[in-house]
């Protein structure tokens, strides 16, 4: 058996990256916690799309996310950022948890329409809603840490570290459900159904588990955006947001947890660069990016560092 | 003795078409019977029945004791009721011994684990086991996709036995495997069979298989049965000649 290395490098990212948080130039750590936020999104993506489902509105749970957290702020009166994300994601994990009694009747073109339906109803219901602020959403106030309030520049640094444990989180236990048999159903659902029922397990109950749990972290990856952007609006829970999800999951592969970190921190570089060097064209070019892992990397950047390490990919 | 299944006036409908009629079956444990018929003659609508894929437009079907008619096939085979398909039932993308491992991690007394690993040494350990009784061991690291079909059915009997079934159905568990094969599988599989203690049901159409391996002989026609005797009796009666065999009765 090849030994499992990922905890290890889970644990590895996580200390380089609360020392990198420390460190690292001022203009990065907005960017380096929005990658992460959407890294978080597509490692729950993952669990969805080995099990050969992909849903074209996962931004209902981003957007759910970014908003609970907003109204948290706006209408409960809470303001730390770890209360936050908890909010968001115990919203989102229920609203995925009621949806999922749906949504895990369907498969293929239908599941990813469904999605893409309930994210689309939630934007109606957001930019028609004058008191969440309309089309323009509303302002997230600067969280405040453990209960203490510091300066902007210290918050968006510490919001950068619980990115970055919540992220090495999220993947050390999603990893640890892959591997389990519970979550080895992933391949076996996508491959033959009708054997899985035939085990004796039920292929919608263990699609509903999954669905909740990407669901939940979604909503977490939504708090930490809204927290790090200062801001909401219902372009977030929209089917483009959706689609740049899909895009970065399929960009990153799904052979790995570590996989969905790479993939979003290159997606937000090949973004950032291209809207700044070509911003009339920079779609274009993001669709070029895609349309060239397709055609040479189909099992996405994961396959590059399996090739590297000598693996299958 | 209460019989460990027993089906009583089963029927199966579609539309106009009346595919099972006053189907009558019991098997005792430790029963190896042979199912024979020419095709469409209901005998996968009745494992179908049996096992949850169809629900019975009339009739009932009790296992050990207990109403099984219309649970779902999953609610089936959590009571000890297991089957192989006549076109293998497989994950196609994972290897053999993977495909074993998804087995017994579903079968898992307790239920399936969210976080003990699945390729742990004890469950690697039993997928091996599970290997080396169907003799698959040479293809352990073969994705499924990609074995031979001899060994494929093979394999898809182990995964049914991965939660020990009390009894299983195998839907033709030689077809499509060439002449030289069909043997040493059947023999494989019974083999194997024995050793777990599992009351076998199998769809057959080589009666020289059937003759070898079945102490029970239920021969379907047209969707009711023809016969239900041991194989010097069922295979010698008029009707399966006519109807099974093909033989010309005088």
């Amino acid at each position: 058996m090849a030994r499992d290395r990922t905890l290890p490098a889970i644990g590895v990212i996580l200390a380089l990256g609360l020392v990198a948080a420390a460190f690292v130039p001022t203009w990065t750590v907005s960017f380096a916690t929005l990658a992460l936020a959407k890294g978080i999104v597509i490692i729950g993506l993952v669990l969805l799309m080995r099990a050969a489902l992909v849903p074209f509105g996962q931004a209902l749970f981003y957007g759910a996310g970014a908003y609970a957290t907003a109204l948290a702020v706006r209408v409960g009166g809470v303001s730390d950022a770890i209360l936050l994300v908890l909010v968001s994601l115990v919203a989102c994990g229920v609203l995925a948890w009621l949806l999922g009694f749906i949504m895990s009747r369907y498969r293929e073109i239908f599941f990813a329409m469904l999605s893409l339906s309930f994210s689309m109803i939630l934007y109606g219901v957001l930019v028609k809603n004058a008191d969440l602020g309309g089309t323009d959403g509303f302002t997230v106030a600067t969280p405040t840490f453990l209960g203490t309030k510091v300066d902007i520049p210290t918050a968006r640094r510490l919001l950068l570290g619980l990115a970055i444990v919540l992220t090495a989180g999220a993947a050390a236990l999603v990893h640890i459900y892959l591997r389990s048999p519970l979550g080895a159903l992933c391949e076996a659902i996508r491959d033959n159904e009708i054997r899985v029922e035939y085990l004796g397990t039920s292929v919608r109950r263990a699609i509903h588990v999954k669905f909740t749990i990407a669901g939940a972290l979604a909503g977490v990856g939504g708090a930490i955006a809204a927290m790090s952007v200062g801001h909401v609006s219902p372009e977030m829970t929209y089917w483009t947001t959706s689609g740049e999800l899909v895009f970065t999951a399929i960009l990153s592969g799904t052979g790995s947890v570590l996989a969905p970190i790479i993939g979003s921190f290159v997606f937000e570089s090949v973004q950032t660069l291209a809207f700044q060097y070509a911003p009339r064209f920079w779609q274009m070019l993001i669709g070029i990016v895609l349309l060239g892992i397709i055609l040479f990397l189909p099992g996405g950047i994961w396959s590059l560092v399996k090739r590297r390490a000598g693996a299958k990919p | 003795m209460t019989a460990l299944l027993e089906a009583r006036s089963l029927e199966k409908t579609f539309g106009a078409v009346v595919a099972a009629h006053d189907i009558n079956v019991s098997m005792n444990a430790g029963d190896i019977i042979g199912v024979i018929g020419a095709n469409g003659a209901g005998k996968t609508t009745f494992i179908n029945m049996v096992t949850g894929y169809l629900v019975p437009s009339a009739g009932t079907i009790h296992f050990d004791g207990h109403d099984i008619t219309g649970l779902a096939p999953r609610q089936i085979v959590q009571r000890g009721l297991g089957r192989s398909f006549q076109i293998p039932q497989l994950f196609g993308s994972l290897t053999a011994r993977d495909n074993l491992l998804v087995a017994l991690g579903i079968a898992a007394p307790g239920g399936m684990s969210w976080r003990a690993p699945l390729r742990s040494r004890a469950m690697v350990d039993a997928a091996d086991a599970l290997l080396a009784r169907f003799n698959l061991e040479r293809y352990g690291d073969t994705e499924a996709k990609g074995l031979p079909q001899g060994v494929r059915k093979v394999l898809d009997v182990a995964m049914a036995t991965a939660r020990n079934p009390r009894l299983i159905l195998l839907d033709e568990p030689t077809s499509a495997v060439s002449a030289e094969e069909k043997f040493d599988v059947m023999e494989t599989l019974m083999r194997a069979l024995a050793a777990s203690r599992v009351t076998v049901l199998f769809v057959e159409h080589d009666m020289d298989i059937v003759a070898k391996h079945a102490a029970r002989v239920i021969a379907f026609y047209d969707g009711t049965i023809i016969a239900d005797a041991p194989p010097e009796v069922a295979l010698a009666t008029d009707d399966v000649k006519r109807y099974v065999i093909g033989e010309k009765v005088v």
